[in-house]
């Protein structure tokens, strides 16, 4: 090739580098730096006088109540991944077929996004609430009394019902995505299928799911992305309680870097919570490549 | 006759299977919305005693004192600005972008790719300071331009990603066409990956123009004067640290609500059958 | 369909340049006259309007404009404080938020000016006006263990505390004297055997700020053992494994086990507590007296009083948290700090204390002001003489220590650990951060 094609080429990626560079990399070199410092945050920093080495690192790996936030942060992911897309999948689904009134529902569908968290604080704790919750008056009058519980306080339901919370807030993303993805598949596709004679099912499989693969990877990345990274929602709904069964990496991050003003450990747990992202996202790329292949 | 008669049945009862699902959901996503409206009708006192979803007496003018105890004339004002602006920009620079990641040859291309992943998966919850300090130096501070590039920024990473993604998924022969007729890469993105990526585009404006229109916190951190500020400032006036009206700030968020349902209303337009695939035969 | 695109295209284009033609005709370039500007941080979106009211007063008075800018929420704006430290472009009064370890860092780093001479002056007109425990808490004594020079380094522009609320309807209901508040916790648990019997919640309180619990168990460290010992504990003298301090926890599994607490106390805010108190839903309330402008403009009819929390030992009287509520500091590196000086004593003098407390319900910071208040509020004042504060204490407990503390008074209350076992727990975490820094 030649060098003006080559660097016309880098051109149309130019701004986007620049941007980048200042706005990104520049912070992400200043909060690595950091990582390796006992700073907190207001005194003068002095680089050399700061510095630490990796004694942050080394207290954060034995940090039980760390890995246990990014445990818990896990388990969210987990019901995400599985509950939150399979029905974002198979709303858009239903939305890709010809339904009478589905621009109805696709609007309906993106109303929880764009809700502020503050609503969905206030109407989401009503309907868990011990004594006068919506959710424990229907399991009553249902019959199942037995069930009846302070569900964001008792250890074992909390971090469910904020899964959950998280789930239907978010599921509209999936579900845009996903509708996004089921229309740039070319009709034709379908027609020449069912000419055929493929049934829906034989369809979706030779036809649908192969040209969705890079659209679920995509779905499943930004899910694990926005999931870990979860928390205003936690705030809002448990503040990380009762004690620290909802507590999740980002809500540990401001916990040492507000409440204990540990600005170069807060730091430092930004940094590994970015590798463990990393690593689980590039697993996922190389998984979703195996699988194209297979 | 039959054979249609019974295949008119069956997607009777696939569809009506297919909506009661549908509104089910849907209930679940109204009611808050509701709540909300229902909330911004009624008064600090009635609030959380009056427990109908609209109150018997609704006291509209909530709205009306929102808009002016929340200033928000001014702030609406900002905040379409910095919206329209941050999503433009963002819908040209990661286009072009992702066109380049995904159909043009350079060297270093599919590490700069990564680099962009990377910064999608590392959240930077330290930077607030060092890009203060950043945006100090460069004396973008208390500035317009500086916030509009800082949130184009917060932006870009999801959005090439996104249509790197779709891009991907084009077919190459049309795009050999175009070559053949003579288009420049420019012409090509232009005139065949902008409007073939439609859905995508769409799907970036909406989650971008979301993304600003509720932002604040980076807002605080770069604006001092008042009038520089975004719509969300004005909602912060009724969230105090002790008191909080209640009523009022639930009418700013419906009236906060509106322009980016309307955003999505315009938007979902494009992610509709149809259009690729009328493309992709012409 | 290239058309189309290249419609909505322009069209965007055409409203970037709309809008930027309009922000272009805003207003130009301010007045060049030089008028005197202070400026003035602040995150209390409650005072902003009394604020900009305070503002305008001033300035017909003085001539000297006085720029207040709001930033919340109050972690947004601590956030911008300290950057703003970080590159030396700090207004010229703010507020710092966070424990008074953050405050002397503050200080050390040269952001904050020393008032003590201000405060002292003229036989210390200034000082003898505020209230000696609002004072305190931004004050640095003699030997303090921050190593910050001794002095004065905030106004208080209001005080708070924390006590109990009970609902006069409430008691009555169930045949308690509303004048005859539980004093002491066995009457505690005999009221609240009574409510329960009637279905009545106990106690709410936002005890998901963990901040809440903490100063809760710390009134009852200081009724039960004394402030002495509570300090010696912080010092590293006592362990958290004292009988006493078992005592403290053990209150909080008794209060569990006879179903005091309302129903989802450990995740509540207090904003929920308090709207539940307000609308009659739980006969107590533990909160701070900002409380009493929340509950009137929720409920104006609501019939409640305050008073101490109920004494667990007779052993050492019961002491509250309280103390400056929210105070100003003036920037060191200020070129006005003088006029930023002389604006805080105007502030904090009686006719503006007087419309502030009025306006927003706050108790004044300056004692002369303490007039016409209503009956809650003027209940929380005269508790002022039974408070203390951490930061008033001259010693800090461990970041670490307190959210382990905290963290697990919410699991004993959840029935997840033993009094015993939290002991424990939390002298280890003591231990460890001890050891660390040796």
């Amino acid at each position: 090739m030649r060098t003006k094609t080559i660097f016309q080429n880098y051109l149309f990626v130019l701004p986007a580098v620049l941007i980048f560079s200042i706005f990104y990399i520049y912070p992400f070199y200043k909060v690595f730096t950091l990582s390796l410092c006992q700073w907190d945050g207001i005194a003068r920093f002095d680089f050399a006088g700061n510095f630490i080495g990796l004694r942050n690192f080394i207290e954060l790996f034995q940090d039980k109540i760390w890995w246990g936030a990014m445990l818990q942060a896990g388990y969210i992911t987990l019901i995400a991944l599985t509950f939150q897309n399979a029905l974002a999948l198979i709303l858009a689904f239903a939305c890709d077929r010809n339904i009478k009134g589905g621009h109805i529902y696709r609007v309906i569908f993106y109303l929880p996004l764009v809700l502020s968290e503050v609503v969905v604080g206030l109407v989401w704790k009503w309907i868990y609430d011990g004594n006068y919750g919506l959710l424990n008056h229907w399991l009553a009058s249902m019959g199942f009394s037995n069930l009846v519980t302070d569900w964001l306080s008792n250890p074992n339901t909390a971090l469910t019902c904020v899964a959950i919370i998280h789930c239907w807030k978010g599921f509209g993303w999936g579900f845009i995505i996903f509708l996004a993805g089921l229309q740039t598949i070319p009709r034709q596709l379908y027609e020449a299928a069912r000419v055929d004679g493929a049934s829906s099912w034989q369809m979706f499989k030779s036809v649908t799911m192969p040209l969705m693969v890079p659209v679920f990877i995509l779905v499943s990345i930004l899910t694990i992305l926005g999931t870990m990274q979860v928390f205003v929602l936690i705030l809002s709904m448990t503040d990380g309680g009762p004690g620290y069964h909802t507590e999740v990496p980002v809500t540990r991050i401001l916990a040492s870097m507000v409440d204990s003003s540990r600005f170069g450990y807060a730091c430092s747990q930004g940094v590994m919570f970015g590798m463990v992202l990393l690593a689980v996202s590039f697993v996922q790329i190389k998984l979703s490549k195996y699988m194209k292949q297979a | 006759m039959k054979e249609g008669a019974k295949y008119k049945v069956e997607k009777f009862l696939k569809d009506s299977v297919i909506h009661i699902l549908l509104i089910i959901v849907s209930i679940g996503c109204l009611f808050p919305l509701l709540w909300m409206v229902g909330s911004s009708l009624k008064t600090q006192q009635t609030i959380f005693s009056d427990m109908s979803v609209f109150p018997k007496n609704p006291a509209w003018g909530n709205f009306y004192s929102a808009w002016t105890k929340g200033e928000f004339g001014m702030y609406f004002l900002n905040s379409l600005f910095y919206t329209v602006t941050v999503v433009f920009c963002i819908v040209i620079i990661s286009s072009l972008a992702a066109f380049a990641f995904s159909r043009l040859k350079f060297p270093g291309k599919n590490i700069l790719f990564y680099m962009f992943l990377g910064a999608m998966m590392i959240p930077l919850p330290g930077s607030f300071v060092p890009l203060y300090v950043l945006m100090t130096r460069l004396h973008l501070v208390n500035t317009r331009i500086g916030y509009i590039l800082c949130m184009i920024n917060v932006g870009l990473s999801f959005s090439i990603y996104l249509l790197k993604t779709f891009f991907d998924k084009m077919p190459t022969e049309l795009e050999d066409a175009a070559r053949i007729d003579g288009c420049s890469r420019l012409g090509i993105w232009w005139n065949m990956a902008l409007p073939l990526a439609r859905p995508a585009i769409a799907v970036i404006v909406i989650f971008n123009s979301l993304n600003v229109w509720n932002e604040y916190i980076l807002a605080t951190l770069i604006f001092s004067s008042k009038n520089l500020m975004p719509l969300q400032r004005g909602l912060m006036i009724f969230q105090g640290i002790h008191v909080t009206e209640y009523p009022l700030l639930m009418a700013g968020m419906t009236i906060t609500a509106l322009p980016i349902i309307l955003v999505y209303l315009i938007m979902q337009r494009h992610i509709i059958k149809g259009i690729t695939a009328g493309v992709i035969v012409g | 369909m290239n058309k189309k695109l290249c419609i909505f295209f322009i069209l965007s284009l055409f409203i970037v340049f709309l809008s930027l033609s309009l922000v272009g005709c805003g207003p130009k370039a301010q007045n060049k006259e030089q008028v005197k500007t202070i400026k003035v941080w602040h995150w209390m979106s409650d005072r902003e309007k009394a604020f900009l009211e305070l503002a305008k007063r001033y300035e017909i008075e003085t001539g000297i404009r006085v720029n207040f800018e709001l930033y919340a929420p109050s972690d947004a704006y601590a956030q911008k404080v300290r950057a703003a430290a970080q590159t030396n472009t700090l207004p010229d009064i703010y507020g710092i938020l966070g424990e008074k370890r953050d405050f002397a860092s503050f200080i050390k780093a040269g952001y904050v000016y020393d008032i003590t001479e201000e405060m002292d002056k003229n036989e210390g007109a200034w000082k003898n006006k505020l209230f000696a425990k609002a004072l305190s808490v931004n004050e640095f004594g003699q030997g303090n263990s921050f190593e910050v020079k001794p002095g004065i380094y905030g106004a208080p522009i209001d005080v708070t505390n924390m006590q109990m609320l009970y609902n006069k309807d409430l008691l009555k209901a169930v045949g308690v004297d509303p004048s005859n508040p539980p004093r002491t916790w066995k009457d505690l648990v005999a009221v609240n055997r009574k409510l329960k019997a009637k279905g009545i919640q106990g106690l709410v309180s936002g005890w998901g700020e963990t901040w809440m619990i903490d100063c809760f168990a710390s009134n009852y460290a200081f009724n039960i053992m004394g402030k002495d010992k509570v300090l010696d504990t912080i010092r590293g003298k006592i362990p958290y494994t004292d009988p006493d301090w078992i005592k403290v926890f053990d209150l909080f599994r008794e209060m569990r086990d006879e179903g005091i607490f309302a129903s989802g106390i450990v995740t509540m805010v207090n904003k929920t507590a308090e709207q539940l108190f307000a609308n009659n839903r739980a006969a107590f309330a533990f909160n701070g007296s900002w409380c009493v402008n929340v509950y009137r403009g929720m409920n104006p009819d609501l019939n409640y009083g305050a008073m101490l929390p109920p004494e667990a030992s007779d052993k050492y009287p019961m002491t509250i948290w309280g103390g400056a509520g929210s105070s100003f500091m003036v920037n060191k590196q200020s070129k006005e700090a003088q006029l930023a000086v002389d604006f805080l004593k105007w502030i904090t003098d009686a006719p503006q204390q007087v419309f502030l407390s009025k306006e927003t319900q706050d108790l004044p910071s300056n004692k002369n002001s303490l007039k016409d208040m209503p009956m809650v509020l003027s209940q929380f004042a005269n508790a002022m003489d039974n408070t203390t504060h951490p930061n008033a204490w001259g010693v800090s407990e461990f970041p670490v220590v307190i959210e382990a503390f905290d963290k697990g008074i919410q699991s004993i209350i959840i029935g997840e650990k033993t009094p015993e076992q939290l002991a424990r727990e939390v002298q280890q975490v003591k231990e460890r951060e001890i050891a660390k820094k040796q």
